[in-house]
């Protein structure tokens, strides 16, 4: 199918900031099909997530079929469909963290926030995320709040560290910070 | 930058380290950095500047330094003392501001234990006494984010060596010679590997360095590249003129953004220092590289998944041959290999093949980094001679299991790997023992467990991950792995019987023999070695069963 210029701006608001980085970096890579992840990198970075008029929007700019960028977003675990809420809070699940512990930790962090892992807050405050490994097993059970270690951590610490995190933010009225990592 | 220019460089680099005959470095490995080491740096320089010390004494962040448990670590250059756990009150404590010299204090020290001496040279303490630091060397010692640091520690000398005296053949042999293997895990002999791409004759080839450490537990790749990138890119360059490539790419985990950070880093500064693009060091070889960011698949550390990443593809597999080295990239000759592998390139080329295989044993040649976790003293990264016994690393090296506990396993190589019990302390760590036992080498994540640990649990814990992490294109890995997994959540919960204990046996063999690629084939391993190593844990399962 042809690609027209104003196909391409039509989807999504032109003036919006996200928006002209997104098409600098599509224009950065030459708009290659193979550039696709490096792209969606900077999307997820730029929203937080992965909105479906965004995925239309690179698909058109790559040329790709939708289903191929759907396909490709859906794989990987890095890419989100939903919004991981404004502050994050990620569980490391590696063999390290698990032998130490975080089963029990991520069980504590469900009860203690009222939400299963995967899920966000419904003020949309915060998401609470698993990651595989971060590779920090010298400190394990680790815990990666915004974008602090905290390390050795148990439920209690990291319980009051969250509250701590979104009173203080909420106080000084700072903006939703992305999610872990970059 | 020509030959000449890159040893003036590294002689007024040496002369620049030598003119300041103290140092202290802090250790600003991701470990070390998520306990405040970052803040203490900045910390640490201000104030030996503010006593005007800072003429004499260099402050300097590093690479990990090895016990990232006792983190932050700093460590005083000449004597090699290192200080655990310090933060800025600690170090006034230990600094002398107004001297200029370190008040030695025992109990701070690093290895300090109740009932074991204390070394002031951290150096002849059993835990790095018992390494052999190659692909570690200078981690811990220079300043990953300066080239001229790299430089000053014989950097790129390799490069010049191989570009200026040595054929292509002339690498392949030296590799071949050195006995070196894949650290990726499967161990396959590296000079064999560059040898296919070199003879495979097309206008373009790939290097491609492998750094999606996906197994948990694991972090020897990422300690690397944020140690040392410089060694890393340098493998890589050395690498790309062996087999004849001209373009690679380093794919790294998007889970390791400092790696990135400093891995890009370097890569910024070999360009603009004429040791990486166009006419490398004058000659006639040109080669670039650039970094692609891992989404989070582990199934993409297997080498045909990668390349379909790096294409911009799901990461799925496909079957070989053809192997990449025939046709990857974009159907190129394509060389892919682990970034322990590559950081052991350059050693080799400036010592020799013959040096590197009097290391380690006949058959697995040289060292092995492994990142030791779980229930140890000393968590963290260790390189030892390969050959060198699970219990030398353990006890000796790891101090054992923290709070009385008793050793009942360790875990190697990751979702793919298995269980050592007790019985086997004494097993050589080398390729071929660990497959004996069920296990295999791996990457190197080395997870020790002790009497806690129930092994239904691990395995059921590995068989979720692979379940998870099947791509979905094969039947026997699909759907096995999520069949296997429930048997386990059944056993472990007490509610199997000795028929699914019989089932489970048999669905792992045909699992393992009939998948795509080594994520299925390799899935069941964590299952069966506990099954073989650890019956009483399945059979205390099944007693407590009401089905029994």
């Amino acid at each position: 199918m042809p690609r027209t210029e104003n196909r391409l701006h039509s989807e999504l608001p032109a003036k919006d900031p996200r928006t002209k980085l997104l098409a600098a970096k599509i224009k950065k890579e030459g708009a290659r099909p193979d550039s696709l992840i490096e792209i969606l990198h900077t999307a997820q970075n730029a929203y937080g997530f992965l909105p479906l008029n965004v995925m239309r929007y690179i698909s058109q700019a790559l040329s790709l079929p939708p289903s191929r960028v759907f396909a490709t977003v859906s794989f990987y675990h890095f890419f989100s469909l939903r919004s991981k809420g404004a502050h994050s809070c990620l569980v490391c699940t590696g063999t390290a963290c698990y032998v130490k512990g975080a089963r029990q930790l991520l069980k504590d962090l469900e009860d203690g926030l009222h939400i299963q892992a995967g899920a966000v807050t419904p003020d949309g405050q915060l998401g609470l995320q698993v990651a595989r490994c971060i590779g920090a097993c010298g400190l394990a059970p680790v815990v990666v709040l915004d974008e602090d270690v905290l390390p050795k951590a148990t439920g209690q610490e990291v319980l009051a560290a969250v509250e701590h995190l979104l009173t203080s933010k909420l106080e000084e009225g700072g903006s939703p910070q992305l999610a872990f990592p970059r | 930058m020509n030959r000449i220019e890159l040893q003036t460089k590294a002689e007024q680099a040496k002369q620049k380290l030598h003119a300041c005959k103290k140092r202290i470095a802090v250790c600003c490995g991701a470990g070390c950095m998520s306990v405040g080491s970052g803040q203490l740096f900045e910390e640490i320089k201000r104030t030996i500047k503010e006593k005007g010390l800072d003429q004499e004494i260099h402050v300097l962040p590093t690479g990990c330094m090895g016990p990232c448990n006792e983190g932050p670590l700093v460590k005083f250059i000449p004597g090699h003392e290192v200080y655990r756990k310090m933060n800025h009150e600690a170090f006034l404590q230990v600094f002398d501001a107004s001297s200029g010299d370190i008040r030695s204090i025992p109990g701070m020290r690093l290895f300090s234990e109740p009932g074991k001496g204390s070394f002031e040279d951290s150096r002849e303490d059993p835990y790095y006494k018992k390494q052999c630091r190659i692909v570690l060397k200078d981690c811990g010692d220079l300043n990953p984010e300066e080239l001229d640091d790299y430089l000053a520690h014989d950097g790129y000398q390799a490069l010049a060596k191989v570009l200026f005296g040595m054929s292509p053949e002339d690498v392949i042999a030296e590799i071949k010679q050195s006995g070196l293997r894949g650290r990726g895990g499967a161990g396959y002999p590296t000079g064999f590997k560059w040898e296919t791409v070199y003879r495979s004759v097309r206008d373009h080839k790939y290097v491609i360095c492998n750094g999606d450490e996906g197994d948990p537990g694991a972090f020897m790749d990422r300690s690397v590249l944020e140690g040392n990138p410089h060694r890393v890119l340098e493998g890589m360059c050395i690498a790309a003129y062996a087999v004849g490539a001209d373009s690679g790419f380093a794919y790294i985990r998007g889970e390791y953004p400092l790696a990135i950070k400093r891995f890009e880093g370097a890569i910024r500064q070999a360009r603009k220092a004429g040791l990486l693009g166009k006419q490398i060091l004058g000659t006639a070889f040109s080669f670039d590289l650039e970094v692609r960011i891992g989404a989070g698949a582990f199934v993409c550390g297997e080498e045909t998944a990668l390349i379909a990443s790096i294409e911009g593809k799901r990461g799925t597999p496909r079957p070989r041959p053809p192997y990449p080295a025939e046709s990857g990239l974009w159907g190129k000759p394509t060389l892919i290999n682990n970034v322990e592998t590559l950081a052991s390139v350059a050693p080799i080329m400036l010592q020799g093949g013959e040096w590197y295989s009097q290391i380690g044993t006949a058959k697995s040649s040289g060292t092995k980094v492994f990142a030791l976790a779980g229930k140890i003293r000393y968590a963290g990264l260790i390189e030892v001679p390969m050959g060198t016994t699970l219990r030398e690393i353990v006890f000796d090296i790891g101090g054992g299991i923290p709070g009385g506990g008793k050793f009942k396993a360790a875990q190697t190589g990751g979702p793919s790997g298995g269980c050592i019990p007790a019985g086997h302390l004494d097993v050589p760590m080398d390729y071929e023992a660990l497959t004996n036992l069920g296990s295999i080498m791996g990457s190197g994540g080395l997870i020790i467990m002790d009497e806690d640990s129930d092994m239904v649990d691990v395995a059921r814990f590995f068989m979720e991950f692979c379940m998870d992490e099947s791509c979905g294109k094969c039947v026997p890995c699909r759907v096995g792995t999520r069949v296997m997994h429930d048997m386990l959540q059944k056993i472990v919960t007490n509610k199997g019987t000795p028929l699914d204990l019989e089932r489970l046996g048999e669905l792992a063999v045909y699992v393992r023999e009939t998948s795509l690629c080594g994520l299925g084939a390799s899935a069941p391993n964590p299952l069966l070695s506990t099954l073989r190593h650890f019956p009483q844990d399945y059979e205390k399962h099944l007693q407590e069963s009401p089905h029994k």
